[in-house]
């Protein structure tokens, strides 16, 4: 094992890198380029033996990797923001195929307006389409899910496309010291891809069919039961993990200082960095606050918000993407899961960071002190509209 | 090799695929319907040139014994056959 | 040593198909997979051979076989490809079977893309010159003058004004290794050139016209008939492009057959005037001109 200081981009690249998928396919986005730069040049060097096809679009990417997770090669690919909805309709074809290709998404903000900076309106917009979603923290996350992803997608009751999603630049270009496992414990942790679900020279399939009215609710029921079987492969690709490497993550969702929390934000992605020196910072002057991280949106860890909020007296989200006409969608699906459990808990929805724009420690020391009221409120941080949104 | 007429039609929830994915030349249903007429050969005329073999577009006249036969299951009657060949060894006959 | 109906593999690898009798498509894609065999690894993509051959759990191609997105028909090819050869798997070929629609319009930049990196596959484009699947409506390889449902023949306007797009020249100019124009009215042809396609390593393109007695307005029976009058008047043309040759013409009719009776047998074509009639005889003899000239130039 080697530390390293690694971007976020570089880190995951390591992570592929010891994935050993045998075909990229590759076309550029900022700020996702770096990953299939440094793919490329481990490609060249040696250090990683797959086939690496330089596509002319983002549709052409999910497209030719669906091609060979389609004869049974592990494939990967990688996008952004415009790229991801160019490839919108590749992305129910993946699923709706049960393909398992993991696809790493650099999160950053939809046009129009035109805008390159992270926010996760990409992704977020993208929640039905069928793939399991994590969002990562950090760099050495990103690096491990590079690999989880894979052992997770690939598990026969699974069969599911995996999306990885790193902030755009906040998390992509900044540096931090990675833990790189060598090739003999990846190779360990992860099995070679078998399937049947694949066009084979010795049994002839037919793939990608049409189902007509009276069969295709059963097709999308079995897809549904595929990523809901993801929960629990998270679990147990999660234990294989730290028995290999050391490194134990916590589930769909990671709650931390929430056990005696009065008050807890909800959030995805990096700016959880922020929201739990915060909580240290508030906890240090005896507020009883807490960070519930929210890794996997989908499959959706509606039980785990249940046990972390069932005893807060208010709650709130903090989320980059807005559905525009309603809420925030992570606050949508929050409160479903509240009510499913017969929570009255108050959840206030917050929408910052939209366009890569800075969210403050203080912004965050704000959104706390509101929840004292216990009352609910939604707003876009730092503009307003409070009260506005019904 | 062709794909061939099965006996079971998948239709359970366990019957049905996990993925878009099965057995290649799986047939469940027959084109016979579609017919209004059919061709037929008469094999004493017939050559064995196989120019009908090659244009049918659904590749129901197959070879048997230097000459050609074919498989009513699957032919739609749209008399490609006759037209080509050179012979008249095929007739366009009424379905009953 | 010419591959011909006696040396044709027996096997049938597209059967019990929904396709309309008389189907060119179809036909195309039989004889196309008899000559590649049971190694090839199809991929059609939304369009008629896909609709009628895939639905569940009627599936017509004992090869293996994949729907395809519409657009993606080259760049999923490229993925199986690749993905085949990393595993180790030799021996197979790559087919694709696209409309004109997926080739010429949606399909193109993949399409190109596939050919810019060389991929070893094999495309082939069955003209039917329209959307035939979804209705019959114009795509950019309907000829000039033709009926379809979106360019219908009126008082105003009489069908489709644009004429079609150089989809094989266009291929060509890319400095592809082999491209050849086909008809199903001449199958020995198509199937030499399918097999000869299929001994070339890098990316192949097959263009072939294959007439729908549905959206043409011709009887089931007249499919092949009509496609070999494609030729013989010389509105479609038989050739080959390879790399280091050139341009090579397969067929050159002595004397053209009747543009107007080849039109006129066609219901979409039925409503043409004389003055129409002149506008394609005239641009057949500017194309012509251009294929003689360009005769060993393009490299």
């Amino acid at each position: 094992m080697a530390r390293k200081f690694l971007s976020g981009n570089e880190a995951f690249a390591e992570g592929i890198r010891l994935a050993g998928p045998r075909v990229i396919s590759a076309y550029p986005i900022t700020p996702q380029t770096i990953v299939v730069e440094r793919l490329s040049e481990m490609v060249e060097e040696g250090s990683l033996s797959a086939e690496f096809i330089h596509v002319e679009s983002e549709h052409s990417a999910l497209s030719c990797a669906i091609g060979a997770s389609a004869v049974g090669a592990r494939a990967f690919t990688a996008t952004s923001s415009q790229g991801l909805l160019y490839m919108a309709e590749c992305l129910t074809y993946a699923s709706g195929g049960r393909f398992p290709i993991v696809m790493m998404n650099a999160n950053r903000s939809t046009a129009l307006p035109w805008n390159i900076y992270g926010d996760q309106r990409d992704s977020i917009s993208l929640l039905d389409s069928g793939w399991i979603q994590c969002y990562v923290e950090n760099a050495q996350e990103a690096l491990d899910l590079a690999l989880m992803s894979y052992y997770i997608a690939e598990k026969k009751e699974v069969s599911t496309p995996f999306m990885v999603n790193l902030d755009g630049f906040v998390l992509t270009h900044t540096y931090e010291v990675t833990d790189v496992p060598e090739k003999e414990q990846a190779d360990a942790f992860l099995p070679g891809y078998e399937t049947e679900n694949k066009l084979d020279p010795d049994h002839p399939r037919n793939l990608g069919f049409s189902v007509g009215p009276e069969h295709n609710i059963a097709f999308k029921y079995k897809e549904h039961l595929g990523i809901l079987h993801a929960k629990e492969a998270v679990r147990e690709a999660e234990e294989r993990f730290a028995q290999i490497f050391g490194r134990q993550y916590t589930g769909l969702v990671e709650a931390y200082r929430t056990e005696d929390a009065s008050f807890v934000l909800i959030t995805l992605g990096s700016i959880a960095g922020l929201v739990r020196e915060t909580v240290d910072r508030l906890r240090e002057r005896g507020e009883k606050v807490g960070l519930l991280r929210i890794r996997y949106p989908r499959p959706f860890p509606n039980k785990e918000i249940a046990e972390v909020l069932g005893n807060v007296r208010a709650a709130a989200v903090l989320e980059k993407d807005i559905s525009f006409g309603n809420e925030g969608t992570v606050f949508s699906n929050v409160n479903s899961a509240l009510h499913k459990a017969g929570i009255p808990v108050p959840v206030s929805g917050y929408i910052g960071g939209l366009g890569g724009r800075n969210i403050s420690s203080e912004e965050i020391e704000g959104i706390f002190a509101d929840l004292k009221s216990e009352k609910r409120k939604t707003m876009f941080l730092g503009l307003g509209g409070e009260g506005e949104w019904v | 090799m062709k794909p061939y007429l099965r006996d079971r039609i998948p239709e359970t929830l366990a019957e049905l695929p996990d993925a878009t994915a099965y057995e290649a030349g799986y047939l469940v249903t027959k084109n016979a319907g579609w017919r209004s007429s059919r061709p037929v050969i008469h094999q004493e005329t017939c050559r064995g040139c196989l120019k009908c073999y090659l244009y049918c577009p659904e590749g129901v006249i197959f070879q048997d014994g230097g000459k050609v036969k074919i498989d009513y299951d699957f032919c739609k009657g749209c008399g490609i056959c006759r037209k080509i060949c050179r012979f008249g060894a095929i007739e366009m006959e009424e379905e009953k | 040593m010419g591959i011909n109906v006696k040396t044709l593999c027996k096997d049938e690898f597209f059967y019990g198909h929904k396709a309309c009798a008389g189907c060119g498509g179809s036909l195309a894609v039989r004889i196309a997979l008899k000559v590649l065999g049971e190694r090839s690894f199809a991929v059609l993509p939304a369009g008629c051979m896909s609709a009628v051959g895939f639905n569940f759990p009627q599936l017509c191609f004992g090869n293996n076989a994949v729907i395809s997105t519409f657009a993606g028909t080259a760049s999923m090819l490229t993925g199986i490809e690749a993905g085949l050869r990393a595993q180790g798997i030799r021996d197979f070929q790559a087919v694709g079977f696209a409309g004109d629609g997926g080739t010429a319009d949606i399909g193109l930049q993949a399409l190109s893309g596939a050919i810019d990196r060389n991929d070893d596959i094999l495309y082939i484009c069955y003209d039917n010159e329209a959307y035939m699947n979804t209705g019959i409506q114009k795509s950019s390889l309907t000829p000039f003058g033709a009926r379809t449902t979106t360019t219908p023949a009126g008082k105003n306007i009489r069908g489709n004004l644009r004429p079609k797009k150089n989809m094989f020249e266009i291929v060509a100019v890319h400095g592809i290794p082999y491209a050849a124009t086909a008809s199903i009215g001449d199958l020995n042809d198509f199937m030499e050139k399918v097999e000869k396609a299929s001994r070339i390593k890098g990316t192949k393109y097959i263009h072939v016209i294959a007439p729908c007695p549905t959206g043409w307005g011709i009887a089931p029976d007249e499919t092949v008939e009509v496609a070999k009058e494609a030729l013989d008047c010389g509105l479609w043309y038989l050739a080959e492009y390879e790399e280091g040759s050139g341009m090579t013409l397969n067929y050159r009719p002595g004397t053209f057959a009747s543009v107007e009776h080849y039109l006129k047998r066609q219901g979409r074509f039925r409503h043409l005037t004389g003055d129409d009639i002149d506008i394609i005889n005239h641009s057949r003899d500017v194309k012509w001109k251009l294929i003689e000239k360009n005769l060993g130039v393009i490299k």
